[in-house]
């Protein structure tokens, strides 16, 4: 049997002006993404994977064909619904992390449920610890931001993208801005979450990372050149054997 | 977004940059406490000018001689109430209670080895009764001294402490004033300063014949320099005036000119003329400080509105990051407004703790009555928030108009 599709795209186009010529950002693009699934999305810059990021996201909307994101066609959604359907439904993880300085762990993590009025105050905080414990920084919650390191600071932004309990979790080049190692602890940490049954649709134009994830879509100036699932390699086992030749090399 | 959460992120926001906030606020702090300081020290001054003149009898009149003109000669100032209309205005009158003539010279006052350079006021009896004066000890001069020049005194506390500095009773002795020895017969209670800083203690009554026949300083022997007068009530005052002015223009033989007025050469002065007066002189000035103060507050306002739109920039991703993770236009809005309010409220109340404080200190030195305005304080707090709102519109506006893909990538 199989899961529920979460993503449903069809035909998808975006159409941008720039001065007077018509840009076709996307153009053409269909595929859907079930329950569970752990997609990578690849291509160059300018192959159009931040715009079907952003459509996906809900911050932007198609000019034309149909977006249908767990049940809900969002193309007759106006501005405040997509802002709620934003806030329910989908958790954000960015590359350079995005999080409120001089604010604690805790209360980044709680920013979401904040523009949720039917959570209480007392749930807000128990979700965002509950989300802390997930990615193993709750003796972490009452720091700064700048008293974490940039895989820290990751992981409270990954927490704050799963305190809205969301369908889907986006991450935009999560590991772009972290060294090969943490890059690896994060995806490590998105596999762990993966295996709980989160679907993740992870951007990305490192061809490593995305073999930690169990299908690709690749896309080329805006049309799908490839979307094919792929066998998932271990990020714990790449870590491991990187430690090990990094010591190897240290000798 | 309910109304305690946005509170929270405001509070939180604001926090995070203590020192600017506080710089932010320090414009509507200082026109805030500015309003609140001008306002009470505004109404304190005047209520104490009020209660002043009151306790200097507020059913007083004064008839003060004027530049007279007989025949088209010009008989210079000063010249025109005698002891005749003196007479008729105690005959006459029905509003007026009490009546004395005043002339004053001054005069070397000597009494052993001290002297203190005094004026002597020549006036009768019912002066006391006029100026609110009272005894301390001893008596008044009566009729019967005014008839004979005799030569008697009542003095003020402050002659008293200048002339007998070693205690002896004042009662009895003879001071010299100038080269004519008086005997002191009465000593008035003290009264302090007027509203003017004038000391009212330092003073010596004596008949007014004694001062118009035995001093030769004094110009002339006939002619008062003033007469004071009061009314048998504050409301009957008005009425005494005229009646007043009526007998002395029949004394004076005063008609009415070509231009079909009085040529009137005295002037008559009730205390509420003098009293409303020193109140609206009192208003313009509080009206011109507040609205000094009122200025500073607008600069503060802009210097809100200033650091609004810095801080919307400078926010540029976190406002991404907020409708991101689905905050609304207006939650952003609502976000920056409330922000812009909670500092200029938050200013306002400082700033009126500031003002008051300050109200309280400077009426405790200068020795005011402290009278705090709460019209004024209401009002600061209304401004204040009107401010916020104002101030904090567009900055607000800004932010909620924010795309926020472009937002998210801004650096």
């Amino acid at each position: 049997m199989e899961n529920e599709i979460i993503i449903d795209i069809r035909d998808l186009h975006r159409n941008f002006k720039v001065g007077s010529e018509i840009v076709h950002a996307l153009n053409g693009v269909s595929f859907s993404i079930r329950e569970g699934e752990f997609v990578s999305i690849m291509g160059t810059s300018g192959s159009g994977k931040s715009t079907l990021l952003n459509i996906l996201g809900c911050l932007d909307t198609p000019s034309s064909g149909d977006y249908i994101l767990s049940g809900t066609s969002i193309n007759s959604l106006n501005k405040n619904q997509l802002s709620t359907l934003r806030n329910r439904k989908i958790g954000f993880v960015f590359q350079n992390y995005n999080l409120l300085a001089r604010t604690t762990a805790l209360d980044n993590v709680q920013l979401p449920l904040m523009y949720n009025s039917t959570v209480s105050a007392k749930e807000r905080k128990e979700r965002a610890i509950a989300a802390l414990e997930a990615v193993k920084l709750s003796d972490r919650m009452d720091h700064m931001p700048n008293q974490l390191s940039g895989g820290q600071q990751q992981r409270v932004a990954i927490a704050r993208a799963l305190v809205n309990d969301p369908v889907i979790i986006l991450a935009d080049e999560a590991t772009g801005n972290l060294d090969t190692r943490t890059s690896y602890e994060i995806m490590t940490l998105f596999q762990e979450l993966h295996s709980k049954g989160k679907t993740i649709a992870f951007v990305t134009h490192e061809p490593d990372i995305a073999t930690f994830t169990t299908r690709t879509i690749k896309l080329r100036d805006g049309q799908i050149v490839l979307d094919e699932n792929i066998e998932q390699q271990s990020a714990a086992i790449a870590l491991s054997e990187y430690e090990k030749n990094m010591k190897h090399t240290d000798l | 977004m309910d109304v305690i959460n946005l509170t929270k992120i405001s509070l939180t926001a604001l926090a995070r940059n203590k020192g600017r906030s506080f710089l932010t606020m320090l414009g509507i702090i200082i026109g805030i406490a500015s309003v609140i300081l001008m306002v009470s020290l505004g109404k304190s001054s005047t209520d104490g000018v009020k209660s002043e003149l009151s306790s200097m009898g507020s059913n007083m009149i004064m008839i003060m001689p004027t530049r007279s003109m007989r025949g088209g000669v010009d008989m210079g100032s000063g010249q025109s109430l005698t002891k005749h209309d003196l007479q008729s205005l105690k005959k006459n009158t029905k509003y007026v209670e009490y009546i004395s003539p005043s002339v004053s010279t001054a005069a070397q006052l000597v009494f052993g080895s001290n002297n203190h350079s005094g004026s002597l006021q020549g006036v009768s009896a019912d002066y006391l009764d006029i100026r609110k004066y009272t005894l301390k000890s001893g008596i008044m001069f009566t009729d019967e001294h005014t008839k004979t020049n005799a030569k008697v005194c009542v003095i003020g506390q402050t002659v008293v402490d200048k002339l007998f500095t070693n205690g002896e009773d004042p009662i009895g002795q003879t001071i010299r004033c100038g080269r004519v020895p008086m005997k002191v017969i009465g000593i008035l209670a003290s009264k302090g300063q007027n509203g003017m800083g004038q000391d009212q203690d330092d003073i010596v009554l004596a008949p007014y014949t004694t001062i118009m026949t035995r001093f030769s300083g004094n110009k002339s022997r006939n002619n008062f320099q003033m007469i004071f007068a009061s009314a048998t009530s504050e409301e009957e005052s008005e009425m005494a005036a005229t009646e007043i002015t009526y007998i002395l223009r029949s004394n004076h033989n005063i008609k009415l000119n070509a231009d079909g007025e009085y040529d009137d050469d005295f002037e008559i002065r009730t205390q509420e003329e003098l009293l409303s007066a020193m109140s609206n002189v009192m208003k313009m000035l509080t009206i011109l400080l507040t609205s000094i103060a009122a200025i500073s507050l607008i600069v503060g306002g802009i210097g809100i509105m200033n650091i609004m739109y810095v801080t919307v920039t400078e926010r540029t991703k976190e406002i991404g990051l907020r409708m991101a993770i689905g905050a609304k236009r207006r939650d952003v809005m609502l976000q920056f407004l409330s922000e812009s309010i909670i500092l200029s409220l938050l200013g306002g109340i400082i700033g009126i703790i500031i003002g008051t404080i300050l109200s309280v200190v400077i009426t405790t030195v200068l020795n005011w009555s402290l009278v705090i305005s709460q019209g004024a304080i209401g009002i600061s707090f209304l401004v204040c928030v009107a401010t916020g709102v104002f101030f904090g519109w567009y900055p607000a506006r800004k932010a909620a108009n924010m795309d926020p893909i472009t937002a998210l990538r801004y650096e």
